[in-house]
């Protein structure tokens, strides 16, 4: 599933990160990363728990302040392109029992068009159901978000990031804790952005689908272990050394071997 | 007199404190319901207990230039003044040590309201001849209204609802998920520090007629009340505006009703009665339909499994189940089904089995609540979901 894509340089990058240090208290968390996402490919971050993957995406989108490190956006500063990247948080990191309804998820990732006080209007509920019905839940405009299973909550934030028309899509585990179809319907929309040019950032935890999902993998543990095109930086070695002894060493070459 | 009360037939300074309250309602419902939904409410009493030394230093103040102690706007802004050093306190503790955010909330307020005891103390001594009256802002104390402050009460209101609904839609975006608004370019702490301005304006707009220990009530009952009659925030916003309003304006019908009861105390009252009402009432969330539903629900299940049984050739036992089939049509009265009864048994086997399938999927497993014997999975579920669940059913033969 390697592209024969020229490698982007940083200054082309959607997403390229130099230095970055974020910590929580005194603890730094991620130390001195470097990253050059690949323009229009899909890359998987990886890495163990508590590796830091969640917050490299935060940190990337400033949603936390970094120590230190400094992040380009198609080549500008994150201030002046940050209308170019869509974000779907970890499905958890929400409150599900919210009073608001599918619909009005997916509007707010039109927040940007519809301003403080702009009205809602019709090509605007237009766009969000369009969105919906990408992930397959048009019927479900209505319903109370806390009816939803996890599949069709992590869906709904999907369709929220598609209504952004972004460039750059940044996912947090996207697949953790869905069902099969919800699986398939996620990954068939990620590939659909690919196909239109867009790149997707996804951080993922199942590695047995790395290879059939992803393009380029980031493997990270605090620390940047590995970056690059699948065939390269997905190896059991690389793998080993994110993961120390967290995985079996079968487990490991099992994984990584070419399908 | 009641009724004479509420039409604002019973005297000029009844019908001012009557509208003031109103509005204060209605302003603090909505702007509350901004709080409430960030889950913020206990801030609110903080920023509330920390108006109490600046509504004394404000008076020693008006005293000491010559001026009249008593005067509503100069009080309001030394409250205000004080409970934003309150507010910042609470938000600088936060951030920069390690302190929990209700360990800060714990110790601002009781700092501060221990302080403005203190001062109360210090101005009754002070000004013994004068009878300051201070410390009728704790409780809310209607009876001197003037017109000016009725205005006031009712303008400040207004202003702060208008306010808060300007930025109704990043304050809910923030509330639901902190870290999506952020990146829409919403500052949260800044939304934050709005929220809780707003707050510290309803607060002290509502010092004479709730006081400064009862007006958090004013802010948060109307909001929970509200919450059980919608699941849409902005209707919830509505609505919290609405309770609160008419808490407001019964409230202070009835406290006008008879000398000696107290304005603020029994507007709060009034709000937890709409609350308590709300709680049985509400239809989805309140105690009441919850029964209603557990009585139908009964009977769905025993149609099911009647169903369930006709379509497996099994006999039904229970007299009831019987009955229901026979009353809904899909029985005979000599137990034979009626071809309705085939039909929708099929359908109701064809669902169990997918609901069965659910229940032993790793991840579709959670909506097995949502199984009562009531819901179709086909309402449950993506038809691309049900696909891959009739995909495992065909595949494990025996589940069905
Ligand atoms: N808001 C926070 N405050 C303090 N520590 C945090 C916070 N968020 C995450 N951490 C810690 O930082 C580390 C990395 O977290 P995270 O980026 O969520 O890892 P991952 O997404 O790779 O599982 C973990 O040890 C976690 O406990
Ligand atoms: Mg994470």
């Amino acid at each position: 599933m390697t592209l024969a894509l020229p490698r982007t340089a940083p200054d082309q990058s959607p997403l390229a990160i130099r230095g970055l240090t974020v910590s929580y208290g005194e603890q730094p968390v991620v130390f001195s990363i470097d990253m050059t996402v690949q323009d229009g490919a899909m890359t998987a971050i990886i890495g163990p728990n508590g590796a830091g993957k969640s917050t490299l995406l935060k940190a990337a989108l400033n949603i936390v302040k970094p120590l230190s490190g400094r992040i380009t956006v198609y080549g500008q500063p994150l201030a002046q392109q940050a209308h170019r990247i869509a974000y779907v948080p970890q499905r958890a990191s929400v409150d599900w029992d919210f009073p608001t309804e599918v619909l009005d998820v997916v509007l707010m990732g039109l927040y940007r068009d519809l301003g403080l006080l702009g009205r809602v209007r019709a090509h605007h509920i237009r766009q969000a159901r369009d969105c919906l019905a990408r992930v397959g839940m048009e019927d479900f405009a209505d319903r109370q978000i806390g009816q939803l299973s996890g599949g069709q909550q992590q869906r709904v934030f999907l369709a929220r990031a598609l209504a952004q028309k972004a460039d750059l899509y940044l996912l947090d585990e996207p697949f953790a804790g869905v069902d099969a179809a919800t699986e398939s319907a996620i990954i068939d929309v990620l590939k659909s952005l690919r196909a239109e040019g867009k790149t997707v950032v996804a951080v993922h935890h199942d590695l047995s689908t790395v290879r059939a999902y992803f393009d380029n993998v980031f493997l990270i543990n605090r620390r940047k272990m590995g970056e690059g095109p699948i065939a390269a930086a997905f190896t059991p070695e690389t793998v080993q050394a994110t993961y120390g002894g967290r995985l079996a060493d079968g487990q490991i070459s099992q994984l990584t071997m070419g399908a | 007199m009641l009724l004479d009360a509420l039409l604002l037939q019973i005297g000029y300074n009844a019908t001012l404190v009557t509208l003031g309250s109103a509005a204060l309602g209605l302003a603090a419902g909505a702007t509350g319901t901004f709080l409430f939904l960030r889950k913020r409410s206990l801030v609110a009493d903080a920023v509330s207990h920390a108006t109490l030394p600046g509504l004394a230093l404000a008076f020693m103040l008006m005293v000491a230039l010559g001026g009249d102690g008593r005067n509503l706007a100069g009080l309001m802004a030394g409250s205000a003044l004080s409970a934003w050093i309150g507010l910042l306190s609470v938000s600088w503790l936060t951030r920069r040590t390690r302190l929990a955010e209700d360990a800060a909330i714990g110790a601002v307020l009781s700092v501060f309201f221990g302080f403005g005891i203190v001062l109360l103390t210090v101005v009754q001594t002070l000004s013994a001849g004068r009878q300051a009256g201070l410390e009728s802002f704790l409780l809310g104390s209607t009876a001197g209204m003037l017109f000016s402050d009725a205005i006031l009460i009712a303008a400040g209101g207004l202003l702060v609802l208008a306010s808060a609904l300007a930025l109704r839609r990043p304050l809910l975006m923030v509330a639901f998920d902190p870290g999506f608004a952020e990146t829409q370019g919403i500052d949260i702490h800044r939304m934050d520090l709005a929220i809780m301005t707003l707050v510290m304006a309803i607060t002290v707009v509502g010092l004479k007629v709730v006081g400064l220990i009862l007006i958090v009530a004013l802010l948060i009952i109307p909001a929970a009340t509200a919450r059980f009659w919608s699941n849409r925030a902005d209707r919830v916003v509505l609505l919290a505006g609405l309770f609160g309003g008419l808490s407001g304006y019964i409230g202070a019908a009835i406290s006008a009703t008879a000398p000696g009861l107290p304005t603020g105390p029994i507007i709060v009252l009034t709000g937890f009665a709409v609350f308590t009402a709300s709680l049985l009432l509400a239809p989805g969330r309140g105690v009441l339909s919850a029964a209603l539903r557990h009585r139908s629900h009964q009977r769905q299940v025993h149609l099911r499994q009647g169903l369930l049984a006709l379509a497996q050739d099994q006999p039904v036992y229970e007299a009831l189940t019987r009955r229901l089939l026979r009353r809904n049509g899909l029985q005979r009265a000599d137990g034979v089904p009626t071809s309705e009864g085939h039909s929708r048994a099929a359908a109701a086997l064809r669902d169990e089995t997918r609901w069965q399938a659910l229940r032993s999927s790793a991840h579709l497993s959670e909506l097995s609540a949502r199984d009562d014997g009531l819901t179709l999975i086909l309402d449950v579920l993506t038809p691309d979901q049900i696909a891959e669940l009739d995909r495992r059913i065909a595949t494990a033969p025996g589940t069905a």
